[in-house]
């Protein structure tokens, strides 16, 4: 009887038997694992509440879709697909990790449990894992994609220990086929039966290598190999939340965790109503505890993809933020503040040390990085929360502090008189084609027509407002507007981290809307639109234009004109609180592609990639730090696609895109225009309908 | 530091289309929105970046009446320790050294380091500040737009001069400052601070605890008294270049260096 290989466990490592070996190495590894995520924990404990533990299948719904499923990765073809092998390949194994942490057992620590499909699985998930990192590595080391340097500001490059990490799962990874293969090359000289292998794979290619090997070289490889993977095993375990790996563990939590509403903004704080705002002592985020414990999570989950900042409009046109970074200076300093040794630190306030003023105020809250994130990592809330905590301490823009005020005292950014809110329907021409009721809620009239305070007031948006009074009119809503009664939305109030401010115009709001008796809302700007939607209670449901005009094509109510300039190329710029916020994606396309003869392009960054155009409300009146518009950006996009004509859905991206057309120096060659502007201009009116003439109230 | 700071309420002119009325001798008021004289609040919070390092309470006084309270509020909410309100139906009407002769009653019952004032009323004529100062018989400085805290109660300011120029001077206190804006970037009053110190109680005085002669203040007492009212008629509109972009710019650049912006 030939004697087969010695398995780890009844070896002798050196003086001290396997079986003890890797036990003390087994029970010191996860204790010290234990003592890291206990560490790792404190902050999450001291963090603000969240209540995050509502609705677990739908939570389960979204692990199944975005962890199990990587359902963002495939966004970046390239390390999209790497990392599902990965990830697939972890997943696999992590089988395999577990048998070898309780394996010590008296047959071989790493048993194969289900046999052949087990084996075949395992040996060519250890080989792609291991293929995976080497062509990481290279894109790390080679490649070097351009959204994973670090910019100065920020500090070192991060690709030593992402290499680090690459380089110990690669050995993991060889360590297991080396014991595999060195076990099956033992066997195949002794002329046992031998483990299968499959074919091609790692463990089969070193298996190759290895049949000459002599006995005695093997045994020491099989137990090498064995010590190797465990020692880097553990290592690995223990490393990983120092760095950004640590998404490995975390990231389960993260998605199970992640915030299912996402376009309602998070409130000042969880658990305590509108009503009793008065009683919270501090608003917003100052410290770092101020956080809440997910978005703590959120900083340990944040792999340093940077697909975040890649997306962000702001990055791109060098203004002080990247998204990226706000999680990345905020894991470091829960690392240097809460240290694995020693009591935490008390830190000070985030604004003037981790984050600066502009950085913060940089966002448009556009959402594409939130889009993008494949561990839905949430953005807008903490710059939200931030702002708060700004703003809570005085600490605001003067170029914001006078729109503030006016919007305080006058319900509107522009401080303009209440009783001209609805001179916008007063245009001569307008008036004899559609007179624009002020609604009192004795008029019978059903649909609210919701302005707000740039299409009533600016001089160059009123259009919009009149193209949209008269598409209701033609598709025969029997509508109004609420006229002196409406005060601003207070949607980027609340963004701004106002919400006091925002709460006032709400509250002012809803009672005019419910005065008025009206069933329904109509409104033609999407910031409006989603804070009626999302911020508002208790109002009837509303609706964007497009969504109204995109019903009127399909029902036959609204019928076209052929466009005249046969030279027109138009492409349609996704306004982020219409299309990321909200899905309208596609109803503003169908209008434009029911237009007789009208072309349409698509950019490169459409529908839930859409480049945002600089932002709306209080962000017209910040002065940003910036090398470049966004506005700008976003015309050089349309002109890349072949476009002459940008149609937009939204005021701001009007006031935002029309800017840029000078600054671009590109006027007489790319043109813009509101989808409401264009449908009132292209409709085919058989008889010119008069709207009803008498106005009520007001 | 026991700072004093003198605020008034007027229309903001950013938020309002001041019209006049009908009578012709005043601007229609019935509209308007009012906020603190925006000098002031950059008085106010310079005192509260001085208390701040030196130590000491900041007092924001106004002379008026109910509706008046609100800028109290909102400087008590920016962090003034103390909003103090005098009120007098015999101070109504009151020309610039009225208002002078009640802030002075005022001073002397209290016990300050420091005087400020905005530069200058928006619907005033910079005049309360040197008054008071006189009338107290201390030293007065105007357009300040820097202060620094020196030892042994002296101040070092800055003023601005025409043309950007500073001066530095050092002034002793106690004394009274009249407050450029840019002196600093005020803070943020938001809705919160404001309701914070909704129900905090401002004491008011009267002509009779101030001791002030009501005969000599009020309108009976002014010896300015406003006889009209007007908006000037426009002027001629802008000039439009009409050249390539080229020759505008040398243009533009010609105009601007010839008022003295370029230098």
């Amino acid at each position: 009887m030939v004697e087969g290989i010695q398995s780890p466990a009844q070896a002798i490592y050196w003086v001290i038997s396997g079986r003890i070996l890797f036990l003390i190495i087994h029970l010191l590894g996860l204790a010290c694992f234990a003592y890291i995520v206990a560490r790792r924990l404190t902050p999450l404990l001291r963090g603000e509440r969240d209540l995050r533990f509502d609705q677990p299948l739908a939570r389960l719904g979204k692990v199944a879709q975005f962890w199990l499923g990587q359902w963002k990765h495939p966004r970046y073809k390239g390390a999209g697909i790497i990392h599902i092998l990965i990830f697939a390949g972890f997943i696999l194994l992590a089988t395999r990790a577990f048998a070898l942490i309780l394996g010590i057992a008296d047959t071989v620590a790493m048993p194969a449990i289900v046999g052949h499909v087990y084996d075949i699985i395992k040996d060519y998930a250890t080989t792609i894992v291991f293929l995976c990192m080497v062509v990481a590595t290279a894109r790390r080391l080679v490649f070097r994609p351009a959204r994973y340097a670090v910019p100065p500001r920020y500090g070192k490059a991060h690709t030593a220990d992402a290499v680090f990490l690459l380089g110990l799962i690669a050995i993991l990874m060889a360590a297991d086929s080396l014991f595999a293969a060195s076990k099956a090359a033992y066997q195949a000289q002794q002329a046992q039966t031998v483990d299968f292998l499959a074919v091609l794979s790692l463990p089969w290619i070193l298996k190759l290598a290895l049949i000459s090997t002599p006995l005695s070289t093997l045994q020491n490889l099989h137990l090498g190999a064995y010590l190797a993977h465990d020692l880097t095993f553990f290592f690995l375990l223990c490393y990983r939340p120092f760095g950004i790996q640590f998404h490995v563990e975390t990231s389960l939590f993260s998605v199970y965790f992640a915030k299912l509403d996402r376009e309602m903004l998070k409130p000042v704080k969880w658990g305590v109503s509108d009503e009793h705002l008065d009683q919270v002592k501090s608003f917003g985020v100052k410290k770092f505890e101020d956080f809440t414990w997910k978005h703590i999570l959120d900083f340990y989950s944040c792999a340093d993809c940077g697909r975040c900042s890649d997306n962000c409009p702001a990055n791109a046109v060098g203004r002080p933020l990247s998204p990226r970074f706000i999680s990345i200076k905020a894991r470091d300093y829960a690392f240097q503040h809460y240290p694995m040794f020693g009591r935490p630190n008390n830190g000070k306030a985030l604004i003037g040390t981790i984050y600066s003023e502009d950085e913060i105020w940089s966002c448009t809250t556009c959402g594409a990085c939130e889009e993008e994130c494949p561990l839905l990592v949430e953005y807008v809330d903490k710059i939200v929360d931030l702002r708060r905590g700004m703003v809570d301490d005085g600490n605001v823009p003067q170029s914001l502090q006078k729109p503030l005020k006016a919007l305080e005292s006058r319900g509107n950014p522009y401080g303009k008189m209440e009783k001209k809110k609805a001179d916008w329907t007063k245009a001569t021409e307008f008036q004899q084609a559609c007179k624009v009721k002020i609604l009192d809620g004795k008029n019978g009239v059903d649909t609210l027509y919701f302005v707000d305070s740039i299409t009533s007031f600016d001089d160059r948006m009123q259009s919009i407002g009149r193209a949209t009074a008269k598409i209701l009119d033609h598709v025969g809503e029997n509508f109004g507007i609420l006229g002196a009664a409406e005060k601003d939305s207070g949607h980027e109030v609340r963004r701004f981290g106002e919400e006091l401010l925002f709460l006032a115009l709400r509250d002012h709001n809803v009672d005019a809307i419910k005065a008025s008796g009206v069933q329904r809302i109509v409104t033609a700007d999407p910031h409006a639109y989603n804070a009626l939607k999302h911020d508002y209670k208790d109002v009837p449901p509303v609706e964007h234009v497009s969504q109204v005009i995109a019903r009127g094509v399909k029902n036959g109510n609204i019928n076209f004109n052929p466009v005249e300039n046969k030279d027109a190329v138009y492409t349609y710029h996704d306004p982020c609180y219409l299309g990321r916020h909200n899905h309208v994606y596609d109803d503003p396309r169908d209008v434009l592609d029911a237009i007789p003869g009208l072309k349409r392009v698509e950019m490169k960054r459409s529908r839930d990639r859409s480049f945002c155009c600089g932002g709306g409300g209080l962000m017209l009146f910040y002065e940003p730090k910036e090398e470049q518009r966004m506005g700008v950006k976003r015309v050089q996009m349309a002109a890349e696609a072949g476009a002459n004509v940008i149609v937009t859905a939204c005021p701001f991206c009007m006031v935002n895109i029309e800017d840029a057309i000078k600054v671009a120096g590109m006027e007489g060659k790319m043109t813009a225009i509101d989808l409401a502007e264009l449908v009132d201009q292209q409709i085919a009116r058989e008889i010119p309908k008069e709207c009803e003439t008498a106005v009520h109230g007001g | 530091m026991e700072i004093l700071v003198c605020a008034r309420r007027v229309p903001d002119t950013s938020e309002n289309e001041i019209e006049l009325n009908s009578a012709g001798n005043d601007i229609e008021r019935d509209e308007l929105v009012y906020s603190i004289n925006e000098p002031d609040n950059y008085a106010v919070e310079e005192a509260l970046q001085i208390v701040a390092k030196s130590g000491g309470s900041v007092t924001v006084v106004t002379v008026g009446g109910d509706d008046d309270e609100e800028i109290l509020r909102r400087e008590m909410a920016m962090g003034a320790t103390h909003g103090v309100m005098i009120s007098d139906d015999a101070f109504s009407g009151s020309d610039g050294r009225g208002i002078a002769t009640i802030l002075k009653a005022f001073v002397q019952k209290g016990n300050y380091d420091l005087i400020l004032t905005g530069v200058q009323a928006e619907d005033g004529g910079a005049q309360v500040g040197g008054m008071l100062a006189a009338m107290l018989d201390d030293p007065f400085a105007s357009l300040v737009n820097s202060i620094e805290v020196l030892e042994g109660r002296k101040l070092k300011i800055s003023r601005e001069i025409a043309g950007g120029n500073r001066e530095m001077n050092e002034i002793d206190l106690p004394c009274v400052l009249s407050i450029q804006t840019g002196i600093n970037e005020p803070r943020y009053v938001g809705m919160r601070g404001i309701r914070q110190v909704a129900s905090v109680p401002i004491p008011t005085f009267g002509a009779s605890e101030l001791g002030v002669d009501a005969g000599a203040v009020g309108a009976a007492a002014a010896k300015v008294k406003r006889v009209d009212y007007f908006l000037p008629a426009l002027g001629k509109g802008a000039e439009m270049l009409q050249g390539s972009r080229e020759e505008n710019i040398d243009k533009v650049i010609e105009l601007v260096a010839a008022k003295g912006g370029l230098k």
